[in-house]
This record gives C-alpha cells, sequence and structure tokens, in this order.
C-alpha cells in the first residue's frame, strides 16, 4: 500500500538504510517505553524487599524467587478479590447482554410506538459525563426508587447500573438494521415468534457484534475503580482495583508488585486471546460510534 | 463490523397474514408493541432507576441541602457559593485545566506521530501494536500503583535511568512542580494505545493514488504530510480531541491513587474534590453542584462529539 514515503525512495540505498535506522529506533523505544516497565515489573516483584530499597537498583534479582507470588497471594487474602472481581465482572457482562440485546433488537426490528423518543433518551445519557452522575446514582444505590433496598456492598450495584449502557445498545442495535427484514419476515412466515426469531436467526448472524460488546464489558468492569470504591465499601465484597488500592501504604513492595501481576494477567492473556476483535470494537467504537 | 446485506427497504410487506378487517389490525398493533415492550422492559427499567431519575435527581441536589435525617431543604444558589467561598474550587479548576491542556500536547501530538511513522514501517507490525495496546488493558490502579514506584525518588527506576545517563534526579510526585506532568505521563503511557491504533486504523484508509499525486506535482514529505495524511485525518483527529478533553477533565484514579491530592494540592482535580464533598464532607448538595458544572462545560464538548460521529455515519 502506498503511504507517505514513496517505494522508489525506498528502494534506494540511502532509502534502505533510512528504513531500516527508523525501523530500529521505534522498535527500541516501544520496548523500552511498554515492555521495559513491565518487565521491570515482573522482575522486582521476585527481588526481596530489602533489594528492592537498594540505590542504585540491582538490574537482575539476585535470587529469582517467585515465593512473593504465593505470599502476595495469601497476605492480601487475594483469592478472595479475584474471586469478587470476577463475579462483579461476569455479572456485569451477563446482565448487560439480557439487558441490552433484546431492547437493541426491539428498537432495530420491532420498532415500537414512541420506538425513536427511546433510543433518542437512550443516546442523550451519553452525553453526560460519567462523573456528573456519581453522586445521584450512588444516592439512587443506597436507596433503590420505589423498591427502596440498599445495593451498597452487593455486585449489583454495579451490574444493574452497567446495564444501562446507551452506547452498547446503539451499537447492538446498528448491526441488527443491517440484518435484511426478508430474513425475520420469513421466519415469521415459518411460525417463529419474535423470542425465536432474535434467538435462532438475529443472534447467530451477530457473533461479532456480540464479542465486541462482551469484551468491552468485561474489560471495564475488571479496569473499573471510581464506582466500585464507592459502592463495595466492605472490605470483603470488594474488586482486586479497590483492595489494592487500599492495601498499598502497609504492604511491602514485592508483595505489591506481585499482586499488581496477579491483577493483570487476565487482562492480559485475553488481550492475547482476543486481539482482534478487541481492535476490531476499538476502531468500531471510536469512529462510528 | 461490514456486512455485505444490503438493508431492506422500509416497506410494509407481510403478503402472507395481510389483515383484513381494521379491528384485526389494531390488535395485531397492540400485540406488536406489547412484545416490543415486553423486550424493551429491563432496558426501560436500568436507564429509569440507573440513568434518567439520577439525572433529574442530580440538578435537584445543586439546588438543596441533604443529611439524609431531615428531609431535603430548597437553598437555591447556597451549595454554588460555598463553592466559590472554598479555595480549593479555584485551585481545582486551575489543576483540571492544566492537566487537560498537558495531555492534549503531549497525549494528543505523540499518539498521532507514532502512528504516522509507524504506517511507514512494513516490518513488525503485530509487536507494535500488541505492545502499544497493553497498558490501555492494565488496570488504572495497576498502572497507577506501579508508576508510583517507578516515580520514587530514591531507588525508583526513573531516577535511576536519569542517573545512568548522568542527569540529576527529580522529585516526580514529590514537588508541586513537577507532580501533574508526572501524572500526566502516566496517563499517556496507559491511554496511548488505542488512540495510535485508532490513528493508525484511519491513516491506512488514505487512498494511495493521493501520495503520488502529490508526489508528481513535486510535493515533498512535509508537504505530502501537510496536504494529504493531515486534511484526509482531520476528522479523526478532531472526534479524538474532543473525546480526550472530556476523559482528561474527568481525570480521579492517578491523583486518587498516586498523591491523593497533594504536594501542596496541587494535583487536586475537580472529580477528586467532587469525591470529597460527597464522600468525605458527607455534603451531596455541593458535590451534586460541582457536578453540575461538569456536566455543563463537558456536556458541550460531548454533544458536540455526538453530533459529529452520528451525522457523518448517516
Amino acid at each position: 500500500m502506498r503511504t507517505l514515503i514513496s517505494p522508489w525512495t525506498l528502494r534506494t540505498r540511502r532509502g534502505r538504510t533510512g528504513y531500516w535506522l527508523v525501523f530500529a529506533l521505534v522498535i527500541a523505544l516501544f520496548t523500552i517505553a511498554f515492555v521495559v516497565p513491565l518487565v521491570w515489573m515482573l522482575l522486582g516483584a521476585m527481588k526481596t524487599a530489602p533489594e528492592l530499597a537498594r540505590n542504585p537498583p540491582t538490574l537482575l534479582p539476585e535470587h529469582f524467587d517467585a515465593g512473593a507470588y504465593t505470599e502476595a497471594w495469601d497476605f492480601m487474602d487475594l483469592a478472595r478479590y479475584f474471586k469478587n472481581t470476577v463475579i462483579v465482572a461476569a455479572g456485569a457482562w451477563l446482565i448487560q447482554l439480557a439487558v441490552q440485546v433484546p431492547a437493541a433488537y426491539a428498537l432495530s426490528k420491532l420498532r415500537p410506538v414512541l420506538g425513536k423518543w427511546i433510543l433518542g433518551l437512550m443516546l442523550a445519557t451519553l452525553m453526560l459525563p460519567a462523573s456528573a452522575l456519581l453522586v445521584p446514582t450512588y444516592l439512587a444505590i443506597t436507596d433503590v426508587p420505589l423498591v427502596e433496598v440498599n445495593l451498597v456492598n452487593s455486585p449489583a450495584a454495579i451490574w444493574l447500573p452497567a446495564a444501562a449502557n446507551a452506547f452498547n445498545i446503539y451499537l447492538l442495535k446498528r448491526f441488527f438494521d443491517q440484518i435484511p427484514t426478508d430474513l425475520l419476515d420469513a421466519a415469521r412466515i415459518d411460525g417463529a415468534g419474535s423470542v425465536t426469531t432474535m434467538v435462532r436467526i438475529v443472534l447467530p448472524l451477530s457473533r461479532p457484534i456480540l464479542a465486541v460488546v462482551s469484551i468491552f464489558s468485561i474489560v471495564a468492569a475488571w479496569k473499573d475503580f471510581i464506582w466500585p470504591l464507592l459502592v463495595l465499601q466492605d472490605p470483603e465484597v470488594q474488586t482486586l482495583s479497590v483492595a489494592l488500592q487500599r492495601f498499598e501504604p502497609d504492604t511491602p513492595i514485592n508483595l505489591m508488585l506481585a499482586g499488581l501481576v496477579i491483577a493483570s494477567v487476565p487482562m492480559v492473556v485475553a488481550f492475547l486471546i482476543f486481539q482482534r476483535q478487541i481492535l476490531a470494537g476499538l476502531t468500531a467504537g471510536s469512529l462510528k460510534g | 463490523m461490514t456486512t455485505t446485506a444490503v438493508r431492506a427497504p422500509d416497506v410494509e410487506r407481510r403478503p402472507a397474514r395481510a389483515p383484513r378487517r381494521p379491528a384485526e389490525r389494531l390488535r395485531r398493533k397492540i400485540t406488536e408493541n406489547l412484545t416490543a415492550y415486553g423486550f424493551l422492559c429491563a432496558a426501560l427499567i436500568c436507564f429509569a432507576l440507573f440513568s434518567w431519575y439520577p439525572i433529574i435527581r442530580g440538578v435537584l441536589l445543586s439546588f438543596q441541602q441533604v443529611n439524609f435525617v431531615t428531609p431535603a431543604e430548597w437553598v437555591g444558589w447556597q451549595n454554588f457559593v460555598t463553592l466559590f467561598n472554598d479555595p480549593l474550587f479555584g485551585i481545582a479548576w486551575r489543576n483540571t485545566l492544566i492537566f487537560t491542556g498537558l495531555a492534549l500536547v503531549i497525549g494528543f501530538a505523540i499518539p498521532f506521530a507514532v502512528a504516522i511513522v509507524l504506517n511507514e514501517l512494513r516490518h513488525a507490525k503485530a509487536y507494535f501494536r500488541l505492545v502499544v495496546y497493553i497498558p490501555v488493558m492494565l488496570p488504572p490502579v495497576v498502572v497507577a500503583i506501579l508508576w508510583k514506584w517507578f516515580y520514587d525518588p530514591g531507588p525508583g527506576l526513573f531516577n535511576s535511568l536519569l542517573h545512568t545517563v548522568g542527569l540529576p534526579p527529580l522529585a516526580w510526585l514529590n514537588s508541586a512542580d513537577t507532580s501533574m506532568l508526572s501524572l500526566v505521563l502516566v496517563a499517556t503511557w496507559s491511554a496511548m494505545g488505542s488512540a495510535t491504533l485508532i490513528y493508525l486504523a484511519a491513516l491506512q484508509t488514505i487512498p494511495g493514488e493521493l501520495y503520488e499525486a502529490a508526489e508528481l506535482d513535486g510535493a515533498n514529505v512535509w508537504q505530502r504530510l501537510r496536504y494529504v495524511t493531515i486534511p484526509q485525518t482531520r476528522f479523526v483527529l478532531l472526534i479524538m480531541m474532543l473525546l480526550q478533553i472530556v476523559a482528561t477533565m474527568q481525570v480521579f484514579t492517578e491523583p486518587y491513587v498516586m498523591t491523593g491530592g497533594g504536594p501542596e494540592d496541587s494535583t487536586v482535580t475537580l472529580l477528586l474534590l467532587l469525591y470529597r464533598y460527597a464522600f468525605t464532607y458527607n455534603d451531596f448538595g455541593t458535590a451534586s453542584a460541582l457536578s453540575l458544572m461538569l456536566f455543563v462545560v463537558l456536556g458541550a464538548f460531548s454533544a458536540l462529539y455526538l453530533r459529529l460521529t452520528r451525522t457523518r455515519v448517516q
């Protein structure tokens, strides 16, 4: 593909030298900027606390000892927080799909009276900066209107507001819009009801967008900090992010680093597996959303 | 995201079961709507309880005094007066604007420049994409704690690196002069992956003929950059700038975890102040007044963003 630099320039001797020089420089800079910090974290977790306090720091640990990982796991009771985070993320994901997919399907294909208005009201919420709603949403969680329950310290405090995500509904609806109505009519003539049509026809065709929405919601739930900080106040129910921040002042640094690695591993592994979907979602979300 | 399916025209086409009588037609219309609202009801409840109602309540709270013991009391502009009398209010606006400004200078230019260079490279593309995006996947709290350790003025990574190349150490988070810059660096590091890859995707849509034509007309590399690349990516640049302004003005995790607002209040941001009003002083009214101000400022940017993207799509 033709880009800024012409292929003819690249074929000359000077062009080739320049290309490989720039290439080497970019590789070096990227490695220093993005790989070295992570390696430094991994190595740091294998050093002892006294070794980490040394100035200048040692380049490699004196003894490669992965013991800090198991020690951090016990010291901070990470099993509990890991489990809490999984519950929060998995629940947020399932509830979002269960709420948003039917809503988007109704708005796209069933087209009820006032459907346009409802979509408009949902999209209007995207105009609000998330922080402007922190206080009133928190108050709605402490005393859910009409039913009068206090959801603080319950994972539902994260799941339910997450379901009110207009962006996902919009992404889903736009995808459903492209599914030909003929196909749905054919299903109806064959006697399929709305639920069957959605489950048997629309969902199988929508795997790409379902993957994007799923990854978005799981990653967002795993990474979120401010909202869990507000609504999960009891240490027993906190997520990894909130717990790590709470432990940070009085935890030996090598254990803390091990904790940071443990909290990151699921996200990095998910990225390695779903890289294609994540990057596709990135451009779909930002340019066309 | 691209399907080859052609969208069917929006005409009534149900030849198989065309209703004959108006009564039957009405009944079918009602059933159809009931089904549709059945599909919608969970979403409507969630939006009503946790989005629409809080929006209205937030506006009302801005003009109320609430303590959850006695009924809320209407106080007019009192909450705003409290804010304007708080010296931290001005400081928080200034700090937030500094953060947003620095983030625009650093965090806006760097990803674009990086994307332009990456677009020229023919090798190791997968590696570049992978490593630039990994920080985006890390939980922000992890990044903040990790960088706090890097910034350690003693054995921290950064001062060690400075020492290795023969430069004097910096105080980083421990000095009011460098604290905000340090926060911007973390935020840029952790967020630039998505911006870079979005720009890269945009650069790849520029038709090669434009560069060829410019070159035939005698344009050098800088002129091609100026008259082809930038005009062709102008829309994406604008969108990303709006998104970045909205995101950086709501910065919270980095100052909360790394500095707690210090030193000397140099990193108290608007959201940190909002958090203090609501959850330290339990003054939800004043916190809401601050939210309302943020909403007015950022809502304008968000509205512009939505308008631009939606008209562009249709």
